[in-house]
């Protein structure tokens, strides 16, 4: 939308002054400054989106992925996914964030440690856990029949056992960042709200029903939602730990969506099971973007 | 209502021991994989299907082969470390210049179009990455830029642009409009008064929006996966990812290996964490 005009930059101050012209001096400069992310985003989203939807077009494709069962399976793991994955971590979240907003260096230093697993590397850490979680060799069911003498369960080649552990995984990486989101707006609330509710008589329970919550509850409420759309886009946490299997059970739109386009070579089919997660993610993106206006 | 903050020695006990609870928990959640992976890297070769609770036979040997390339899947371990870090120091640098321009023209230039450029960057920062890889690789594909590693610089400039610019423009801001407008009256042009006034003060938003940048790239496995195809051009995630092939390659070098390409990162969020702290706006205007 702006490119078109650049070359109106190198125009002279002077020049543009004059009344009337369609972009004032700064307007034209401003093009100037906007153009490398006007072609990255061109060039990168906004034409990758184009052709998204030119391939989900093909009507095609569409009864070829209704119909196969493991696209239903999918949905399914997506809802659970989310539902727990967005809902648990929030939640342990919200709670862990009274831990973090104690003062003392010893909470400092645990707040320290406790970034670790969002700062590391996805990779090396979800491989790790991925053979920790190894039912014959992995460390956790050594330690299960170590201190019970009895044999753990199949953590990642049984479907149900494996969106737990996907889901688990998902929570160890991402709660650190939302944990330290809510501490920070936590921090921000006035200290005489709070020296006002005890001259009240408020217990720290009510202080945080009537005075934390209502300050904070616009924060979550934004950070659930970002977390919904970015754990539908979360590959890493599935592929890195089941890579989908055992046969399929335990794949996400994101990875399936992968899979049909890279392993069977099906762009379309791909493309239109990534399109299915529109209806969910669309109203989300609005609501957000109307939410993140108002705050400015 | 009871005040529970009087003193009552036995509730301040409980609540040390619940905090204490709570503490040991956080570090063996946050901390167990870290330490398996470690545990793992100090294991003999021979040994990565015993799952240890504590290094057995500790040894240094798996560091010795993979700096010194001694494995298949290692061989070309330090040009893909060299890789990596060339991605991120070239995606990060087009990431900042692209940003920092274009959030100065928002925030400090103000056109009429300025609100538009948010706007479309905070559509393009909620979209989940993931979802735009089928078209992306079909698209780089287009440009004759797949197994090139232009395409993943590229990638993490699409990606992370508009949450760097999103993030500069907020923190623009907070600048006072006099330093813009001295400026003006001194006869500077917007350029110079975007490379000698705007970036030296946004110095400390900068090296945040540039942490970012790195990280993402360092991370980045699904779109290098896709995107790159020689092993000579592979980044350290994706010969990471190649240990996955079967249960047979030798996890503790591959967990080896993840220690070191962990270490960059971390070090330098530690690093990082009390720079950002330090802002350098304090005193521009008051003098």
């Amino acid at each position: 939308m702006t490119t078109p005009a650049t070359n109106r930059i190198v125009t002279s101050p002077a020049a543009v002054r004059r009344r009337g012209s369609l972009l004032s001096f700064e307007e034209s400069w401003s093009l100037f400054f906007i153009l490398p992310f006007a072609l990255t985003f061109i060039l990168f989203i906004a034409y990758p989106i184009a052709y998204a939807l030119y391939l989900g077009s093909d009507l095609s494709a569409y009864p070829r992925v209704l119909t196969d069962p493991i696209y239903l399976q999918t949905l399914v793991n997506t809802f659970v996914f989310i539902v727990f994955g967005v809902g648990v971590k929030m939640l342990l979240a919200l709670a862990l964030s009274s831990f973090f907003v104690l003062p003392g260096r010893g909470v400092r230093l645990i707040s320290a440690l406790f970034l670790i697993p969002w700062v590391a590397p996805h990779i090396p850490t979800i491989l790790s856990i991925r053979w920790m979680l190894n039912s014959d060799w992995g460390m956790i069911n050594n330690l299960i029949f170590q201190l019970f003498r009895v044999d753990g369960p199949a953590w990642l080649t049984q479907p149900s056992y494996g969106m737990f552990s996907i889901i688990t995984v998902h929570i160890w990486k991402y709660l650190p960042f939302w944990t330290m989101i809510i501490v920070a707006a936590r921090l921000g609330i006035p200290k005489d709200l709070y020296e006002a509710a005890k001259i009240d008589g408020a217990s720290p329970s009510q202080q945080f029903r009537y005075v934390t919550f209502p300050a904070i509850a616009g924060v979550f409420l934004t950070s659930t939602m970002l977390s919904a759309i970015w754990s539908l886009g979360d590959f890493n946490s599935i592929y890195l730990l089941t890579g989908g299997g055992p046969m399929e059970r335990t794949n996400t739109l994101a990875t399936m969506g992968i899979r049909y386009a890279f392993r069977k070579a099906d762009f379309e089919a791909g493309v239109v099971t990534m399109m299915s997660a529109l209806p969910v993610l669309v109203p989300l993106i609005v609501i957000l973007l109307r939410r993140m206006r108002e705050q400015r | 209502m009871i005040d529970t903050s009087a003193d009552t020695a036995p509730w301040r006990l409980r609540d040390r021991l619940f905090m204490v609870g709570i503490s040991i928990v956080l570090i063996v959640w946050s901390l167990l994989p870290i330490y398996h992976m470690v545990v793992l890297s100090l294991t003999p070769p021979r040994e990565g299907f015993a799952g240890h609770l504590w290094p057995v036979n500790p040894t240094l040997e798996n560091y010795v082969t993979v700096l010194t390339q001694g494995d298949y899947y290692l061989s070309k371990f330090w040009q893909q470390f060299g890789n990596s870090v060339f991605c991120a120091v070239a995606a990060s640098a087009i990431v900042l210049v692209c940003s920092l321009m274009a959030s100065f023209a928002i925030s400090r230039l103000r056109p009429r179009f300025g609100p538009l450029v948010s706007y479309v960057a905070l559509i393009a920062y909620f979209v989940p990455a993931t979802f735009l890889a089928i078209p992306f690789y079909q698209v780089m594909n287009t440009y004759g830029l797949l197994g090139n590693q232009l395409s993943l610089i590229l990638c993490v400039v699409a990606f992370a642009t508009p949450y760097a610019i999103w993030v500069l423009q907020q923190n623009a801001h907070t600048l006072p409009d006099e330093l813009d407008e001295a400026a003006k009256l001194d006869g500077a042009t917007p350029l110079q008064m975007f490379v000698l006034i705007y970036v030296p003060l946004m110095m400390p938003t900068i090296v945040a929006v540039g942490a970012f940048a790195l990280m993402l790239s360092w991370n980045e496995y699904l779109y290098a996966f896709l995107l790159l195809s020689d092993e000579a051009h592979f980044t350290i995630p994706v010969m990471l990812g190649q240990f996955m092939a079967d249960d047979a390659a030798p996890w503790p070098l591959l967990m080896t290996s993840g220690v070191i390409y962990m270490l960059p990162p971390v070090a330098f969020y530690y690093l990082a964490r009390q720079f950002q702290t330090s802002g350098m706006m304090s005193g521009s205007v008051k003098g």
